[in-house]
């Protein structure tokens, strides 16, 4: 039977049908679903883990006792990933080991667009690239026995292009493998010693990888005209064809490291032209070109975004298109923007008060407290800088007798994936930073995953649930620089962050709502809604300063849009003149 | 013959939704299909776009300038926005609804005006219908989006599938019946 998937759904399945026995990773957009996938399949124990070097590590302890195990990440969980990585690739496999790592060319949705493929190389561990769906479940089960059969971890690199776009697919069984007593070796065991073994072993691998990869099924030659021949992978395969159809031959690499050299000889001797067509790093070409063969791909094409059938055509047929219609209007923008109800709103609009505030801000939904109107974050950098960047500039203008307080915010999985340490600094240094935690019981911006402070697993079952005032007090802040608020009470929240811009030391508040897109709290507020008492407005508009998109002004008359409005009731706590009222609470 | 639908609205819209039913009565017809939905963050309120592409063998997903077979906006704004991605002579279907964003709703930007006439005046295939109020006759505005898929099974002429079995098997069975009349309101409209 074939269904239409998209190539996260496929990777899911591929691995089920493989025999994958444990799968763990973080959430990250474009990867997320592969690990959403996979928990639907009982016969895969399938754990988000608090962050990606946690869930690299636990792979390696799976692999080492005999397991198939797939560990999933975004492109930057990778540089999370990286030091147990490194170890990985030296120490070896015993049940196959996969990275699923998602690239993001075009920075959909990342804060680098950087190429990973290099990383494979640097680790010396096989690259596989699918191109669609069918390949997303085909490769996966040759990504085990690879890891298996050159006792290596395997990565298989994705693109968001790859991971969204769906297409049909042939399933498969399961089939399962079986895995064997421990028995305890050394083999697991890094040292110094043992890496310099390692590293020669791993260096022995890789001629015969290559020589593998040249008969390899994952890499195949589909003759069309000679006159140009493509070597492309992945994604720009798919664009490659749309581009060139049956005017060019092609060269379709799925393992990509190491690179069939001998076929990649066979196809450019008999070529007239030789394009190299990929994305971002020239990681085909440079080792394409050190080979002695000419070729046209980055004198050309653009180490920037996701290619398109558009730019290739542009930029090597010299082919451009003007649009058949236009019309001539200033089109508004629709920049991502916190949603009505949204408990991050409130604390951001607090300490957009203060004006000596200055802000470390954290990738999350909560980011988006840098829009205007509330237009508070001076720095983001990457999960956990929140706190930690926050700290270096409190001490930069502490040692320099600047009078700032700097504020840092930080969402409650990103606390945990990566703010503890940061939170540790900050107790064991001193510093008179005052900390957001934004608790909104989910890992909203990935799409709401769970996490260790939601009381449930990725496979829906109960677990204990993370407090985080506890945490943050066993960590050593002391109890009465630790306040948790309600984030939908405005009078709470400015009087907690008034607080903080006294305190000295260490000050952490606790902004507590669910998520409102969450479904259980969209049940709970089912009807909950705030309207504005048309007699009663003034047309301040002093609702309108915390950026609610339901607060609508529009031919000099404000209403909030009651598909959007959740009853959050913070325009209402705005108001001088009592004109907004509150309905459907009564329950 | 590859043909490209190109759907464009605003998060929440139902787009993707939208796809889903496509593309399952796209591949029951035998046709291989690609689907592409480029997506990120949980908020509501950016622009979405859904790409799919059928016919004998497809690759790419990617709809280029001036190649979509069909342009369905599912907001005025949208419409114009991708329309350098219709084909000449293309198809343009849309729904005659404005979302305003937050820069329109605070007035940094004003919502421009006319944009239907501008919109009519610049492409010839072009049907312009407000969903939401149909769909809002019949009993809720959220079925705008299998209105427009009414209308975009007829622009393509494909109304011999089973469209409404289709649309039951994506939608919960209290909503089955005005999904059903949206639909049909869609391919007469
Ligand atoms: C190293 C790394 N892993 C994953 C991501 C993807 N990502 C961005 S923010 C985020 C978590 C957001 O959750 P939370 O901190 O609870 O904030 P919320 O979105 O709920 O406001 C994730 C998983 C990333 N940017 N970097």
């Amino acid at each position: 039977m074939k269904v239409l998937m998209t190539g996260n759904e496929a990777l899911a399945r591929g691995a089920y049908e493989a025999g994958c026995h444990i799968a763990t990773g973080y959430p990250g957009t474009p990867s997320t679903e592969i690990l959403e996938n996979l928990a639907k399949y009982k016969e895969v124990l399938s754990q988000w883990a608090p962050n990606e070097k946690v869930a690299a590590e636990v792979a390696a302890g799976v692999s080492a006792t005999g397991g198939r195990v797939i560990v999933t990440m975004k492109v930057v969980g990778l540089n999370v990933a990286m030091d147990p990585l490194m170890t990985m690739s030296y120490l070896g496999t015993r049940g196959g080991l996969v990275f699923v790592v998602a690239d993001d060319p075009g920075c959909s949705s990342s804060q680098t667009e950087q190429d990973n493929r290099l990383i494979a190389k640097f680790a010396k561990i096989p690259l596989i690239e699918p191109s669609d769906s069918q390949e997303c479940k085909d490769f996966m089960k040759d990504a085990f026995e690879i890891s298996e059969k050159f006792d290596v971890p395997v990565m298989v690199r994705m693109t968001t292009r790859t991971c969204h776009s769906k297409s049909l697919v042939e399933l498969g069984e399961r089939t399962e493998v079986e895995v064997t007593p421990y028995v305890r070796t050394r083999k697991y065991c890094s040292s110094p010693a043992a890496a310099r073994v390692n590293h020669a072993k791993l260096e022995k691998m890789l001629p015969e990888l290559e020589e593998y990869s040249n008969t390899s099924r994952l890499n195949r030659i589909e003759w069309g005209d000679k006159k140009i021949g493509i070597i492309t992978a992945g994604a720009s395969y798919q664009h490659a064809k749309a581009a060139f159809g049956d005017s060019a031959s092609y060269l379709k690499i799925g393992l990509s490291n190491k690179l069939p050299m001998k076929l990649i000889k066979e196809f450019a001797s008999q070529v007239e032209k030789l394009y190299v067509i990929e994305e971002n790093e020239p990681m085909m070409e440079d080792q394409i070109r050190l080979a002695g063969f000419e070729c046209t791909g980055r004198d050309r094409l653009t180490p920037l975004y996701d290619l398109t059938p558009q730019i290739l055509k542009e930029s090597l047929l010299d082919e451009k298109k003007a649009p058949a219609y236009t019309v001539e209007a200033a089109l508004p923008p629709r920049p991502p923007v916190l949603c009505a109800g949204c408990p991050h709103r409130s604390i951001f609009y607090a300490v957009s008060k203060h004006k000596k505030a200055v802000a470390a801000n954290d990738i999350g939904c909560y980011t988006l407290g840098f829009v205007p109107p509330l237009d508070v974050t001076d720095t983001i950098v990457c999960m956990g800088a929140g706190i930690t960047a926050g700290l270096g500039m409190e001490r930069l203008f502490r040692r320099t007798g600047q009078d700032k307080k700097v504020f840092g915010f930080i969402g409650d999985s990103t606390f945990f994936h990566s703010g503890i340490t940061g939170l540790l600094d900050a107790v064991w240094n001193g510093s008179n930073m005052a900390i957001c935690i934004l608790d909104n019981r989910t890992t909203a911006m990935t799409g709401h995953q769970e996490n260790p402070g939601t009381g449930h697993t990725l496979m829906g079952e109960e677990a204990p649930m993370i407090d985080i005032r506890k945490l943050v007090l066993g960590l050593g802040v002391p109890e009465d620089h630790i306040r948790e608020v309600n984030a939908y009470d405005m009078t709470e929240v400015q009087q907690a962050v008034d607080d903080a811009a006294k305190a000295e030391g260490v000050f952490v508040i606790i902004n507590k709502q669910p998520c409102a897109l969450l479904k259980s709290n969209m049940k709970a507020r089912a009807g909950m809604r705030c309207f504005v008492d048309q007699e009663k407005c003034k047309k301040c508009k002093a609702c309108m300063k915390i950026g609610c998109p339901a607060v609508i002004s529009k031919d000099n008359r404000v209403s909030i849009d009651e598909t959007q409005c959740n009853g959050c009731t913070l325009c209402l706590q705005q108001c001088p003149f009592n004109a907004i009222r509150k309905e459907g609470f009564e329950k | 013959m590859t043909k490209r639908i190109l759907m464009a609205g605003v998060g929440g819209q139902g787009t993707i939704l939208t796809s889903k039913v496509l593309s399952e009565g796209l591949i029951q017809e035998g046709y291989d299909v690609k689907m592409c939905e480029i997506h990120g963050m949980a908020q509501r309120g950016g622009s979405v776009t859904t790409q799919i592409v059928f016919g004998e063998e497809v690759y790419s997903t990617c709809i280029n300038t001036g190649e979509a077979d069909v342009l369905i906006a599912f907001e005025k704004a949208e419409a114009a926005r991708f329309l350098p991605n219709l084909k000449e002579g293309g198809k343009l279907i849309v729904n005659d609804l404005e979302i305003y964003s937050l820069p329109v709703l605070t007035g940094a930007v004003k919502y421009p005006e006319h944009l239907e006439d501008l919109i009519t005046a610049a492409v010839p295939d072009v049907i312009i219908l407000n969903a939401n109020k149909i769909a809002a006759d019949l009993g809720n505005s959220k079925a705008q989006n299998i209105v427009l898929l009414g209308v975009l099974v007829k622009a393509l002429g494909l109304e011999e599938i089973d469209w409404e079995a289709i649309i039951c098997r994506f939608v919960p069975e209290k909503l089955q019946d005005l999904n059903k009349k949206a639909f049909q309101a869609g391919l007469t409209a």
